[in-house]
């Protein structure tokens, strides 16, 4: 009996070892790397080229895009990011003391975007793109903190994380932390060109466009990079980068891509839905040089071609319904032949944005409309009528459906069930 | 084959940079004009922005630029509630939303016929009531003072509000009310929605709805009487 209990506690406190063990190096993997930082003279913070290089900086990673309300003051945060964890709001990371970053030094702003750790030392949810952000120099993360001590200072307390259990707790991120995340610079390849190199530091550092633009496994670490996948919120699909016949740019003219991403539109191609929004407040503001470098970098994107599409054909009765639908409705702009007029209306025919597996952009696009990112070199988009305001599922499904298998086409078939699910 | 020689011909004017009026592959023009460009309006607001008073959606052309434009900016920053128009908005910049403001005010376009009022009589003489004299001892000025003389508008920044739904004038009286749309401040349009009862709302809703304009009514200049109110987007 005595030597039961005793073999029993002997098992207790090896189990309690190894807890101890396990959150000892789940604490160092949370830990490791980070030095008490060094401090930036107040002089380099006020320098006013500094100031004006993290203005620059802050549109490369759109700062603004999450960190501003709608309509709200600039860099005030209270934007919910919305995962299939729970809602994490954007803070205010204007230099209002009491309830933004004024109280914040340059090195604990640099431990946020290296280390992914809060002043107060709290671990930040990865929806603050800080796997990408760790690749920011220091003198980068100077440069955009010397800014945002600039920007008007707001009063505007944060608003708390709307998080399930157990996604809100300190213990869920450092376990998350310890399995995804490795603070890390991006020291340049010398094999590549300096463009090659700037272009990766900007895609892969303030860009963050693997953020969007990588498959994701249930816990939400990026288990792909470069895939294509859903974003966070389900709503729109970022289309792999890695395969020609999604987003890739492989086999694109360096202009074109400068151009898709300083205008919004080119010939063959238009942005839509987030990626109007990147367009929009983030890239068309970059340099030709950055640009071209990021052409450069993306075109070398290792090839990986997404599964063959489901060339399964939908029902004639569909199809002949969809093509009624098209004809009343869509071929004005886009073409009998689903040609539209290169510029102004996209083409449909060999679109790669509605023949991808998931059909979740061409249903946004129907539903909702949109106009191209009103931009410098397009400063009057043509614009998309909303159909949803007309047609009901079963019929965006069909004129999906038709489009997707018309003209060459051969994607999938969209049901109304497929419909009614992309939110 | 009918459409590859008319494609031949637009891939040829696009090639001499001849945007201005491409030849479509359904034989339409497209050209590089705002009216191409404001097609994704037509479905909701009608052809060139004039939409009937069944429905719900109101009718934009001829209406003063100053609030077309504020109304724009409303939508795109979340001052104005309606996701349809927000999405549309969301990445158009202050110059292009003058410019459609600026288009869709310049239109006249006839209104359509006036209704047979559902309304009884004496809710007819509560509405004109309301529209031209207003209820004084409630502090609800007359809709003429704001709107224009005939209710055809008045520059620089209020809308005539003949011929549009009954739904859509409720809906917006009733999100002002409830705190949903907003002016520019100060708001006296929340002010007065505030002093209205809802019945009243419902019957001067109907009534306006019913009226007609001839065409070419334009809205009334700036130098009218001063307004009866402090008005945000009147004083621009």
């Amino acid at each position: 009996m005595t030597a039961r209990i005793r073999r029993g506690l002997r098992l207790v406190l090896v189990l309690l070892g190894v807890i101890a063990l396990l959150v000892a190096w789940i604490a160092w993997l949370n830990l490791r790397g980070e030095s008490s930082e060094a401090a930036t003279a107040e002089a380099k913070l006020a320098d006013r080229a500094l100031i004006e290089r993290g203005a620059y900086l802050a549109r490369a990673g759109n700062c603004i895009g999450c960190h501003t309300v709608r309509g709200g003051a600039s860099f005030a945060g209270g934007r919910g990011i919305d995962t299939p964890f729970g809602v994490v709001m954007a803070p205010n990371i204007t230099p209002d003391v009491n309830t933004g970053i004024g109280g914040w030094t340059a090195a604990d702003f640099w431990r946020a975007l290296h280390h992914g750790r809060s002043q107060d030392g709290r671990l930040l949810y990865p929806a603050f793109p800080y796997p990408s952000f760790t690749h920011v120099t220091r003198d980068d993360s100077d440069a955009l903190f010397a800014y945002l001590r600039s920007v008007p200072a707001v009063e505007q307390a944060n608003r708390p994380h709307r998080l399930r259990f157990p996604y809100g707790t300190q213990a869920a991120l450092a376990i998350w932390r310890a399995l995804y995340f490795r603070a890390a610079a991006l020291p340049p390849e010398p094999h590549h060109s300096p463009g090659w190199n700037r272009g990766r530091y900007l895609v892969q550092g303030l860009g963050h466009c693997a953020a969007c633009h990588s498959g994701r496994n249930v816990l939400g670490g990026i288990r792909n990079e470069w895939a294509g996948g859903l974003m966070p919120d389900a709503s729109w699909y970022a289309p792999s980068l890695a395969s020609p016949s999604e987003a890739g740019v492989q086999h694109w003219s360096r202009d074109e891509v400068v151009r898709l991403l300083k205008v919004g539109v080119t010939r063959n191609a238009s942005v839509s839905g987030p990626m109007a929004e990147v367009v929009f407040s983030s890239t068309q503001y970059l340099s030709d040089p950055d640009l071209e470098a990021m052409a450069e970098y993306l075109a070398t994107l290792p090839l990986r071609e997404a599964p063959g599409p489901d060339a399964q054909r939908a029902d004639a009765d569909l199809l002949v319904r969809g093509g009624q639908l098209y004809g009343q409705h869509c071929a004005a702009c886009h073409g009998d032949a689903g040609r539209g007029f290169p510029g102004l209306y996209p083409a449909l025919a060999g679109n790669r944005a509605v023949t991808l597996a998931l059909p979740n952009n061409l249903v946004q696009m129907i539903r909702h409309g949109g106009f191209a990112p009103a931009t410098v070199g397009n400063p009057r988009p043509f614009g998309m009528p909303p159909f949803g305001q007309a047609l009901n599922e079963g019929e965006i499904a069909a004129v999906a459906t038709f489009i997707r298998q018309s003209w060459g086409n051969a994607a999938g078939a969209v049901s109304p069930l497929d419909v009614l699910r992309v939110k | 084959m009918r459409l590859s020689v008319r494609s031949l011909i637009a891939v040829g004017l696009l090639a001499h940079g001849a945007l201005s009026a491409a030849q479509g592959p359904a034989g339409r023009e497209v050209s590089d004009t705002m009216a191409e460009r404001m097609q994704a309006c037509v479905m909701c607001h009608g052809r060139e922005g004039r939409a009937t008073n069944a429905g719900y959606f109101p009718r934009i052309a001829g209406k003063p630029a100053g609030y077309l434009l504020s109304q724009l900016q409303n939508f795109r920053d979340g001052r104005r509630q309606n996701a349809t128009m927000s999405h549309l908005m969301q990445h158009l910049s202050d110059d292009y939303l003058r410019a459609i403001a600026d288009y869709f005010a310049s239109l006249d376009l006839p209104y359509p016929a006036a209704q047979a009022s559902s309304l009884s009589a004496d809710q007819q003489r509560v509405a004109q009531t309301l529209v031209f004299k207003g209820a004084p001892d409630r502090q609800i000025p007359a809709c003429v003072a704001c709107h224009g003389a005939n209710m055809a508008g008045r520059l620089p920044a209020m809308p005539g509000l003949l011929t549009l739904p009954p739904d859509y004038l409720i809906s917006q009286l009733g999100a002002w009310r409830t705190g949903q749309r907003h002016a520019a401040p100060p708001d006296c349009m929340a002010e007065v929605a505030m002093r209205l009862t809802p019945g009243e709302v419902d019957i001067v809703a109907r009534w306006l709805s019913a009226q007609t304009l001839p065409t070419g009514t334009r809205p009334q200049g700036v130098d009218g009487p001063p307004l009866p109110l402090r008005c945000g987007s009147g004083e621009r």
